[in-house]
């Protein structure tokens, strides 16, 4: 049964290793996933523990839902403070690393501790061992992979790795698995690198047996069918995530020169199409890869088609490549965004940091607050493709000043580059934002503001508003599975009622993860899709575990408040610039420029925004101060912590 | 022409990788998620983009049956396959050794040989599978299929051809 998961703790240091069952009742307050790993992590890690120090402890997981007949259920989590922010470190990647764990008998890790030399944690059918990873440190993401499979002697075997980013100790390295998927924001592969622990390598045959296997094999294909009959869905699964970024540059939702436009002129050249005709031998309907389980297969295949990595072969280039290596260093070229996404899942970093961080170090040089003396002579210019790709290798390799500085991330560095750097920073709690402008979306505004991780579109967006849905739809949508009699509002650009579509976001995403599912398979950007009421069922059939929609709400909302207790505990602070529910003061200060009439000229408007934000701390039940009432943990059964259950 | 009876078909440029069809046929068969317990396997050349679904070819003069030494393998014309009479099975695995696919198959957990039974006449992989990479059709139609895709690459290139001499 998927309940009969087991969690391990695992002691770098010492290399003491303990299985143990997960309890039902923790199952139930927490699922799985995301969800749980915010439990532990708030019991397992002592306030205020140095984010690279061995103190600090690493959660992987897969969803409650994880490899068992339910859709696209391959999501792995990944849990520790954070080493960019200080705050919550989480990152959720696809592909096939946590349903092959969950095949070995596991649903969470616990890592502690720091080992000695260079290792990976190999699981198999039940057992766990750590094994020498010196020859196998050094190499690039799929490298590296490799290496391991051929040092186990499987070509099977799935794993979880953090790249050259991670052990150089870029405060924003991703954890890796595959060719492209990848745990990123939030530097969960810089805490990998920290502890010596190269990857977690899985490779399981254990039985995993469905409660209701009719019935769960039945649904399966409904639910499939409600999520690839979704048009938004129809396009990602033909030409990739490309699309959004070109329907979000045309209308002018992107960030374009850090934060000066938000729209990119002469962007035809990283149009999908265009993608599709430069790199011909991949790419187009035929040539779309998925993560297990998944018939969305969003991701497209290329190979580079000319310059210094011809032939090399990789996946995407997806939305937030063509943002971060296009769009805000405004180099909307093909080969720059195909060459750049190519290079980030190699050394494995967040692209949408890295891109961020050029860009801002770009605007930087232009305003002279840092010249040729910072970059070593790097014409950092606007539009410079070559100073792009360059930035990626210095920053990956903390080469050169720029380079190491840039390594730290945005508020660090902002301390070290000093002057007015910082309000330059577009960020939220430490994290930049994507490659999004949010100046026209109130609600999109404090989605970034509001979301646990730093500025983020994965935590609570309600992306959906950009429909203009009719108001009986958007009241049938936000008003389930717990009543919502309050205002909504159709206009992506009012400030009314965005806080409770937040908050309903909040809790539909945060559900989503504990389950271990994508968010393609929710109301994320298509308005049809399942949600709280399906799930109930695809939970009933696969594990038989009986729930119903508010439940499962209710444990969104307490792993949620979990999250904000971990984060309080490691200094949130509401107004801090630095680790609060803020928005730097361009949103507030400088009208957009370009773009669509219900685009252009507009600012998110400090006061409105306040009070939206006030809003939302009442439907989350905290105080004004952003704290989570008393009553509210009590309500949730989350009062006691760290209560020390697993 | 008399029936040829269904064959499954595989169509490995449309193979996004996702394994669905593995997951779906645990399912159908044992009840139980466990890809080392499903008929199809797709397999992966990840660096390459390569994904190749495998599953038994119901061969006409299959070695699986041939090599049998209890003749508990034979052809079921009716759905065009090849199965194993488990009362008859002894479990040597003889099948599993001579298939020149893989496709024969033993479980460590049941101790038991296991192939594509191609559901009865429903496979669950081309049920599930969207981009029909893996597709059940008759017999006969598959080389018709074929020369229709290939004439058509051939009448692309000729075109192709013929338009680059035209610019010469």
């Amino acid at each position: 049964m998927p309940l009969d998961s087991k969690i391990a703790y695992i002691d770098l240091t010492t290399g003491d290793i303990q299985i143990k069952p997960i309890p039902l009742d923790v199952r139930k307050k927490f699922l799985g996933g995301r969800g749980l790993d915010a439990y532990l992590l708030y019991n397992h890690t002592k306030k205020g523990c140095d984010p690279i120090g061995p103190d600090n402890t690493l959660m992987v997981s897969g969803g409650l839902l994880c490899a068992t007949c339910a859709s696209a259920t391959a999501r792995t989590h990944v849990m520790a403070k954070s080493p960019l922010t200080g705050l919550l470190g989480s990152c959720n990647m696809g592909g096939f690393f946590a349903p092959e764990m969950a095949w070995a008998g596991f649903n969470h890790l616990v890592i502690k501790g720091k080992a000695k030399h260079p290792v990976y944690i190999y699981i198999h059918n039940g057992k766990i061992e750590i094994r020498d990873a010196r020859d196998v440190w050094g190499r690039s993401v799929t490298e590296a992979q490799w290496a391991i499979r051929d040092d186990l002697g499987d070509q099977e075997v799935k794993s979880m790795v953090c790249g050259p980013a991670g052990e150089n100790l870029v405060r924003y390295a991703n954890v890796m698995t595959g060719i492209k998927n990848a745990g990123g924001r939030t530097g969960m592969g810089c805490v990998m690198g920290s502890k010596n622990l190269k990857a977690v390598a899985a490779r399981g045959t254990m039985d995993i047996k469905i409660a209701h296997p009719v019935e769960a094999l039945e649904f399966n294909k409904r639910f499939i069918e409600q999520i690839t009959s979704a048009k938004v869905n129809q396009t990602q699964g033909t030409i990739g995530t490309p699309f959004i970024w070109g329907a979000t540059n045309s209308w002018g939702g992107i960030r374009c020169r850090n934060f000066q436009y938000n729209q990119c002129e002469y962007a035809d050249d990283m149009e999908p199409e265009r993608l599709d005709e430069i790199a011909t031998e991949t790419i187009g309907p035929y040539h779309m890869t998925g993560c297990f389980g998944c018939q969305v297969h969003c991701r497209a295949q290329y190979k580079i088609p000319f310059g210094p990595y011809a032939g090399k072969y990789d996946e995407g280039p997806e939305y937030t490549s063509q943002g971060a290596f296009g769009g805000e260093t405004d180099t909307p070229r093909a080969i720059t965004v195909l060459t750049g996404n190519h290079l980030v899942d190699q050394y494995g970093v967040d692209n949408l940091e890295i891109g961020s961080l050029i860009s801002w170090a770009m605007e930087l040089y232009e305003l002279g607050i840092i010249t040729n003396k910072e970059t070593d002579g790097l014409d950092l210019r606007w539009g410079n493709d070559d100073a792009v790709i360059e930035m990626i290798h210095r920053i990956c390799q903390r080469k050169g000043w720029l380079g190491d500085t840039l390594a730290d991330g945005g508020v660090p560095a902002s301390k070290k580059i000093g002057k007015n750097s910082f309000s330059y920073l577009i960020q939220v709690k430490g994290m930049s934002n994507l490659h999004s402008d949010e100046r026209a979306t109130p609600g999109l505004a404090l989605n970034i503001a509001l979301s646990s991780r730093g500025s983020d579109h994965l935590r609570s967006r309600p992306a959906i508003d950009l429909y203009h849905l009719p108001e009986p739809v958007m009241r049938k949508i936000y008003s389930s599975p717990v009543p919502y009699n309050g205002p909504l509002s159709s206009e992506h650009t009012e400030y009314i009622g965005k806080p409770w579509q937040v908050f309903w976001h909040e809790n539909c995403y945060m559900a989503v993860d504990c389950l271990g599912i994508c968010k393609y398979h929710t109301t994320f950007l298509g308005a049809t899709l399942p949600n709280f009421e399906d799930w109930v069922k695809v939970v009933y059939y696969n594990t038989g575990l009986q729930l119903t929609p508010q439940q499962i709400w209710e444990i969104a909302e307490r792993c949620n408040n979990m999250e904000r207790l971990f984060n309080l505990r490691e200094g949130l602070s509401k107004d801090d610039p630095e680790k609060g529910d803020v928005l730097n003061h361009r949103y507030h200060d400088e009208p957009t420029r370009r773009g669509a009439p219900d685009v252009v000229g507009r600012v998110i408007e400090k006061d409105k925004f306040l009070k939206m934000r006030s809003e939302i701390y009442v439907h989350k039940g905290w105080d004004e101060n952003g704290i989570p009432k008393p009553e509210t943990l009590k309500r949730l059964g989350i009062d006691n912590e760290p209560s020390h259950l697993v | 022409m008399e029936q040829m009876g269904k064959v499954l078909v595989v169509n490995q440029e449309k193979c996004t990788g996702c394994r669905l069809c593995e997951l779906v046929c645990a399912v159908k068969h044992d009840g139980i998620s466990n890809p080392a317990r499903s008929r199809i396997k797709v397999m992966k050349w990840e660096a390459e983009g390569l994904y190749i679904p495998m599953s038994c070819q119901q061969c006409q003069d299959a070695p699986c049956m041939n090599v049998c030494p209890v003749k508990a393998i034979s052809r079921d014309e009716d759905l065009a396959r090849v199965t194993v009479d488990y009362d008859k099975c002894i479990g040597c695995r003889s099948c599993v050794a001579v298939c020149p696919f893989g496709a024969m198959n033993f479980n460590v957990i049941d101790r038991k040989v296991f192939k594509c039974d191609l559901c009865d006449g429903d496979p669950q992989c081309v049920r599930f599978c969207d981009m029909k990479a893996v597709d059940y059709m008759d017999a006969d139609e598959v080389s018709i299929m074929k020369k229709r895709d290939a004439a058509a690459r051939l009448s692309r290139a000729g075109k192709e051809g013929a338009a680059l001499m035209a610019q010469l």
